[in-house]
């Protein structure tokens, strides 16, 4: 018994072991915490906010902290869901999200937690910023207007493929992915086979031709919300 | 070229023992040589230090101090914050514009001279005030920028710019500059006499948990602003598991109005280094390293001089003013211009050599600090104060201050009074005290721990400053009836806006959403609605950031709608229509870009 935290989500009992995070006992609970930074393959980052969850009264991200006995977690409260619902809109207004024309409509995270917490518009006013694209590369394309920089490329390339491919620039607002190169990710090793680009959870990191190989209406999000393959369980 | 590029930089990483974790020292090395990390330099540097490319790419990208492009031999960096502006800021940036023929951000044309904005600079006692390369030059006015000018045409050395000598060390020939202490009332913790070593020599006479147990009976809290337990810091640090452990000391004042730092390295840095030894005998370490903010690289030749006395004088070094197996020295890790640095996490990214991003806790740095040592950091005052704890007794320290907050505190007090400068008062003043003490008159407004404490109003004077009340890491800044709250406000949006290592969204996305919509307040495009949108803004940017920036970062806003609602309400309502519509849209700006780019102006424009 000694080997087992328990704590509870909302009220509910959950058990689980030592070192894991709040996200991971909640996944293995069957308990949904959204996020898009965070991926199960890749090392937690605790960037992009929207696994915001109170911990005994206190803001924390679920993905990185660590499960405690006793602990008071609360995720589904009206407070939370609007915290995530500024960080939601937070990401559409950085960025240029375009999601009519999208070839990862459907298979996007963004899109589907927009979808998942109803999310029509963003109460933020957009920022348009200019943003770059990248297609030097033979099988892979680059769109920086729809990253969020969760840093999972960067996290997948360097832990994963281990090539270092991505990574960050800049500070604050003008912060950006780059490429270990003078400029264009046609002069890095970077492969359509890299799981860095598998990871990406919106559109910014696409393989090339084959955007439309599942059509829109049988595509990941169309039918189930994003985070019911967790509920599931 | 290519091939001095190369060789230099083959010399430049060696010494530094192609380290990695070295990074900083080789990026500003390079930029102090080159005056950038060109594309070319950062590919050799990888090569050197067995990393990538992109990785220098993003640690040069970070610092404000680094930067791809080449600058000028010389870097005017004018101060641009609040202070700096009432004190007449504007007009020399004017001067300088005009007299170099270039905008901030730009680069004569002969590659001679660059002219940039910089974030408070530490003089806000002393302004307007520029970096110059690594010169600092006070109380500018814009014929002093024009002569400055005029100069560095002739002769491009910027030591050749230093006018009268400051007081104290400033005017020693180790520093030789023109800054001013304006030590306005030493108390008896800081700026007493102090005899080297009095205070180690107490520590050593003790076991490490007893120098612990003083420092925890001293009810010793960090002065760096977030106010944390010293004693209980030390203590997690001594128990955490691990063979090597640091002692880190944050010199990496920033906050906008606080230079009390500033004073400490030039007066007392003694004090400090001895701070350091004391916890690194209490903690089991035998490395400290001080991070000193880049504006203050002019003190740094004679942080070294005090650091090689007390080497020379066995204060440092192996077995410790003869204390068998105590092992402990420090060395100097500079930075580049980043504000974030002074988070203590983001420091520690930056003495390893990485962009000053601050890292998730846990695991805290007590336990997993610098290259995942157990490591304490504390800032230079609480450093000082250890050493006078050890020196003088719990109880005598113990006794200063208030119930929750003992001792005493530095403040750096700038703005609309007399006699702006360095206080050392007890804590639980109250902020009229300090108001009578600096001279101010006519005050509105008092803006208590910088930007990212609290802007109070006339009704909140008598309150005291103290971790429980008014808490602040030393930033006062006043402001008299004639000052305007919401454009010190945006100043200080800019400000976090700026600094934003742009890590964690709210933080990176929400400072520029809330600066944006307190622009439109004061531009008139107001409307009601407008401050609960900035409040529910604010909460989710507090709640949700991931460092203490982002979690404070609102509340220049937040604290000036609290204390000052009737200010904006003011302002929404001067900028409504009488009937119809308010613009909140402004086509003329919104072709501009298209415009721009066709080449042509809009028919009904």
């Amino acid at each position: 018994m000694s080997n087992t935290i328990t704590f509870t989500i909302d009220g509910v009992e959950v058990t689980g072991q030592p070192g894991q995070t709040i996200m991971e006992a909640a996944d293995a609970a069957g308990i949904y915490i959204p996020r898009l930074c965070a991926l199960e393959e890749l090392s937690p980052h605790g960037s992009c906010r929207v696994c915001t969850v109170m911990v005994n009264g206190r803001p924390q991200a679920a993905c990185t902290q660590p499960i405690a006995d006793g602990m008071v977690v609360e995720n589904d409260t009206e407070q939370i869901l609007a915290i995530r619902r500024d960080i939601i809109d937070m990401l559409f207004v950085e960025g240029n999200h375009f999601c009519m024309f999208c070839e990862k409509s459907g298979n996007c995270e963004l899109q589907a937690l927009a979808y998942r917490f109803g999310i029509a518009a963003p109460r933020f006013p957009y920022l348009f910023p200019k943003r770059d694209i990248d297609a030097t590369h033979p099988d892979i394309f680059i769109d920086r207007n729809r990253c969020i920089l969760c840093g999972r490329c960067v996290r997948a390339s360097r832990d994963i493929d281990g090539k270092n491919v991505f990574e960050f620039v800049g500070r604050g607002f003008e912060k950006r992915v780059a490429v270990n190169a003078e400029a264009n990710l046609a002069d890095t090793d970077a492969a359509a086979t890299d799981e860095a680009v598998n990871v990406c959870p919106t559109g910014a990191l696409l393989k090339k031709r084959v955007g439309y190989a599942v059509p829109v209406g049988q595509r990941k999000y169309d039918h189930k919300p994003i985070g019911s393959e967790i509920e599931k369980k | 070229m290519s091939e001095t590029l190369e060789s230099a930089i083959r010399d430049i990483s060696q010494a530094c023992g192609n380290d990695r974790s070295r990074m900083m020292d080789i990026v500003e090395a390079v930029q102090a040589k080159y005056g950038c990390v060109s594309g070319e330099a950062m590919d050799l540097i990888a090569k050197q230090v067995s990393t990538h490319r992109v990785e220098v790419e993003s640690v040069v990208s970070f610092y404000a101090f680094l930067s791809e492009q080449p600058k000028g031999k010389v870097v005017i960096r004018l101060c641009d914050d609040i202070i700096d502006e009432m004190k007449g800021s504007e007009s020399v940036a004017e001067a300088f514009k005009q007299e170099l023929g270039i905008d901030f951000g730009e680069t004569t044309p002969d590659g001679v001279i660059t002219l940039e904005k910089t974030p408070c600079i530490g003089m806000c006692d002393q302004a307007p005030a520029a970096l110059i390369n690594n010169e600092i030059i006070t109380y500018l006015s814009s014929d002093l920028a024009r002569e400055i000018v005029r100069k560095l045409k002739k002769n491009p050395d910027p030591k050749k710019l230093v006018g009268r000598l400051g007081d104290g060390n400033n005017a020693s020939h180790l520093v030789h500059s023109m800054v001013h202490n304006n030590i306005r009332l030493a108390g008896e913790v800081i700026f007493s006499e102090m005899a080297p070593g009095a205070g180690l020599k107490n520590a050593l006479a003790l076991n490490p948990q007893e120098v612990i147990r003083d420092v925890k009976t001293a009810r010793l809290r960090g002065r760096g602003g977030a106010g944390f337990p010293t004693g209980m810091k030390w203590d997690f640090t001594r128990q955490a598991t691990g063979d090597k452990k640091y002692v880190l000391c944050n010199a990496d004042e920033g906050e906008p109005g606080t230079f009390k730092d500033r004073v400490i390295l030039t007066e007392k840095s003694d004090l400090m280094f001895e701070g350091m030894a004391i916890a690194g005998y209490a903690i089991g370490a035998d490395t400290g390293i001080v991070y000193l903010r880049g504006e203050y690289a002019y003190l740094r030749p004679l942080l070294e001089d005090v650091l090689a006395r007390r080497r020379n004088d066995n204060l440092l070094g192996n077995d410790v003013m003869g204390k068998k197996g105590f092992n402990f020295d420090i060395r100097i890790q500079m930075g580049a211009g980043a504000y974030i640095c002074g988070e203590e996490t983001a420091l520690i990214s930056s003495c390893e050599g990485l962009r000053g991003d601050p890292k998730n806790r846990p695991p805290f740095p007590a336990q997993k600090g610098y290259l995942g040592c157990p490591t304490v950091v504390n800032n230079v005052e609480t450093f000082c104060k250890v050493a006078r704890i050890l020196e003088h007794g719990p109880g005598w320290f113990a006794k200063m201050g208030s119930e929750g907050s003992s001792g005493t505190k530095l403040l750096s007090i700038s703005g609309d009074c007399a006699k702006p400068g360095v206080y050392e008062v007890p804590f639980g003043i109250k902020v009229r005290e300090v108001l009578d003490l600096c001279d101010a008159e006519d005050t509105a407004a008092v803006q208590v721990g910088g930007p990212s404490g609290q802007m109070i109003g006339m009704n909140q004077f008598g309150d005291s400053i103290c971790y429980e009340h008014l808490a602040t890491g030393g930033s006062v800044m006043v402001f008299n009836s004639t000052r305007d709250v919401l454009t010190i406000a945006r100043k200080f949006m800019e400000f976090f806006v700026e600094e934003s290592c742009g890590f964690c969204t709210p933080c990176r996305v929400g400072n520029v959403l809330l600066k944006e919509k307190l622009d439109d307040i004061i531009e008139g495009k107001g409307k009601s609605g407008d401050l609960d949108y900035l409040e529910s803004l604010g909460a989710t940017i507090k709640a949700a950031s991931r460092c203490g920036l982002g979690q404070t970062s609102p509340n220049p806003i937040l604290t000036t709608i609290k204390n000052f609602r009737s200010v904006y309400e003011a302002k929404i309502a001067a900028g409504k229509v009488e009937e119809g519509f308010q613009p909140t849209f402004d086509i003329h700006a919104a072709l501009q870009t298209a415009e721009g780019i066709a080449g042509r102006k809009s028919v009904h424009a």
